[in-house]
C-alpha cells in the first residue's frame, strides 16, 4: 500500500537520481578536466542522496525493497521526479543554466525540511542543504561566466535559459498528498519558495546580464508518472544492468 | 590500504571523545580500546586523517551480549569512502580482539568540517591540503572566494580554480607565489 509519505520520499529520492545521473553522462565529455571533476562529484551528491531517501522510502513501505528495488526495478510511469531534472544534458549552457535553476529551488527547499517533524527527513535534509549550496555557487557563477562571456557562450545561455523556463513551474506544484504532508509539518510548501527562488533567479541573471524569460505556459506531469520521450531511454540505459544480472554485486 | 593495528597496550584514546580519566574501569578500559582501534581507521583517499580527527567516528558502544558498534556519520551523501571506512573498521575491531563488529551510520547531527580536529588539522596541512578556513555555520555567500593560504609556501596570494576538486570535499586552488596547485578542504 502507498502511503502519502512513501509516495513523497519516493519523489524526492526520483528527483535526486535522476539528475544525478544526467549529471554523470558528462563524465569523459565535458568541456575541461577541473569540469568534469566538478559535475561528477554534483553527479555524486546527488545519487547519495538518492539513496538514502530510497532506502528510507524502502523502510517507510515496510514490504523490504531495498534502495537497489526503487532506483532499478520500477518503470517510467512509477518515477514522480520533475521533468526539468529528466531533459537530456544538451550543451553545456544547457546544463549549467538547468543546475542554477534547480539549485536555487532546492536550496532553500532543504533548508526548509530541516525543520521537518520527520525526523529522518531533517536529517537527510541538514546534508543536503549543505551540498546543494556548493551546487548553486558552481552553477551560478558558471551562469555569470557564460552570460556575460562571448557572444557565443551568450548565445547559447539565453537559448538555454528560454528552453528551461517552462519547465520551471514545476518545481512549485503540490501533488494532493504532500499537501496533507506540509500541514502536517512533515513536507514542504513549494508554493512558498517562489519568492526566494525568485530573487535568487533574478540576481545570478543580473549578474550574468542575462533577462528574465516571461513567466508563460508551463510544463507538468513528471509527478503523475506523465514523462516525456527522453526518460524511458535513461532508464533503460541506467537499469540495464541490474535487470540483465539481478542481485549483481561488485 | 591496511588499518594500523593497535598494540594491545595502546589504551589511551586518541580522541578528546573520550575524556582522559574514562578508563577507569574494565568496561571504560574495553571501551577505550576498541575506540582506539578504530579510530587508527583512515580516510581512504587522505591516509595522514584518522576517522577519529576527521569527525566521522561519533560513538563505540557495545550491546547487551558485548557485541561491539561503532557508529560513523558520512562525510558527504554519496561520498564513495564510506564503504571502505566501514570495512576497514570492522577488520580494525577484529585485530584487537573485537569480532563481529557492528557498523552503524548515522545521519543526525549532520557532519561538518567544524568537527575535524586540530591534530586533524595540522596533518592536512602537513600532507599538502590546506585545512579548511572558518567555521562551516551560516548561509554561503551565492558569490565569492574563500580566502585560503598555500599549504606549501604559505602565501596568501590564491586563486580559486574549481569548486570541486578530486572528491566532494576539495575545491582545486593555484597558489599565484610557488605556482604549485594545491586541494584545499571546504567548509560544510
Ligand atoms: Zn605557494
Amino acid at each position: 500500500m502507498s502511503t502519502p509519505l512513501f509516495a513523497y520520499t519516493l519523489r524526492l529520492a526520483d528527483d535526486a537520481l535522476v539528475l544525478g545521473h544526467r549529471l554523470s553522462e558528462w563524465t569523459s565529455r565535458a568541456p575541461t578536466l577541473e569540469e568534469e571533476m566538478a559535475l561528477a562529484n554534483i553527479a555524486l551528491d546527488l545519487i547519495g542522496q538518492a539513496r538514502v531517501l530510497y532506502s528510507y522510502a524502502g523502510e517507510v513501505e515496510g514490504r523490504g525493497r531495498s534502495e537497489d528495488d526503487l532506483a532499478y526495478f520500477r518503470d517510467e510511469a512509477a518515477f514522480g521526479n520533475l521533468l526539468v531534472n529528466e531533459l537530456p544534458n544538451g550543451d553545456f549552457a544547457f546544463t549549467v543554466v538547468r543546475q542554477a535553476l534547480v539549485s536555487a529551488f532546492m536550496l532553500p527547499y532543504w533548508t526548509a525540511l530541516t525543520g521537518s517533524r520527520d525526523a529522518t527527513l531533517a536529517a537527510i535534509a541538514a546534508k543536503a542543504e549543505k551540498e546543494v549550496s556548493y551546487h548553486l555557487r558552481h552553477a551560478a557563477e558558471w551562469l555569470v561566466r557564460l552570460g556575460d562571456g562571448t557572444d557565443e557562450s551568450r548565445r547559447r545561455s539565453i537559448a538555454a535559459l528560454e528552453e528551461l523556463w517552462p519547465w520551471t513551474g514545476e518545481m512549485f506544484e503540490m501533488p494532493d498528498d504532500e499537501r496533507a504532508l506540509a500541514e502536517a509539518g512533515i513536507a514542504v510548501d513549494r508554493a512558498a519558495l517562489k519568492a526566494e527562488w525568485s530573487r535568487t533567479v533574478d540576481t545570478i541573471l543580473e549578474e550574468a546580464t542575462l533577462d528574465r524569460p516571461r513567466d508563460g505556459w508551463m510544463q507538468t506531469g513528471g509527478r503523475r508518472g506523465v514523462h516525456t520521450e527522453h526518460l524511458g531511454t535513461m532508464l533503460a540505459v541506467m537499469q540495464s544492468l541490474a535487470r540483465a544480472h539481478p542481485g549483481a554485486t561488485w | 590500504m591496511h588499518p594500523v593495528i593497535p598494540s594491545a597496550e595502546s589504551i589511551l584514546p586518541v580522541s578528546p571523545a573520550i575524556p582522559a580519566s574514562a578508563a577507569d574501569t574494565p568496561a571504560d578500559e574495553r571501551r577505550a580500546r576498541a575506540w582506539s582501534a578504530a579510530a587508527s581507521v583512515v580516510d581512504p583517499e587522505i591516509p595522514v586523517l584518522s576517522i577519529a580527527d576527521l569527525g566521522v567516528l561519533r560513538d563505540i558502544r557495545f550491546d547487551a551480549a558485548g557485541r561491539v558498534e561503532a557508529v560513523i556519520t558520512p562525510t558527504y551523501s554519496g561520498c564513495p569512502a564510506m564503504n571502505m571506512i566501514a570495512v576497514e573498521i570492522g577488520l580494525a575491531l577484529d585485530a584487537a580482539g573485537f569480532p563481529d563488529a557492528k557498523v552503524t551510520t548515522v545521519l543526525s547531527p549532520a557532519w561538518s568540517t567544524d568537527l575535524m580536529t586540530e591534530a586533524g588539522r595540522r596533518a592536512l596541512a602537513g600532507y599538502g591540503i590546506a585545512p579548511p578556513v572558518g567555521r562551516a555555520g551560516g548561509r554561503r555567500a551565492l558569490f565569492g572566494e574563500t580566502s585560503v593560504a598555500c599549504p606549501h609556501c604559505g602565501s596568501p596570494e590564491t586563486e580559486r580554480i574549481s569548486e570541486f576538486g578530486s572528491t566532494a570535499c576539495k575545491a582545486l586552488y593555484r597558489c599565484r607565489a610557488c605556482r604549485e596547485p594545491f586541494d584545499y578542504f571546504k567548509c560544510i
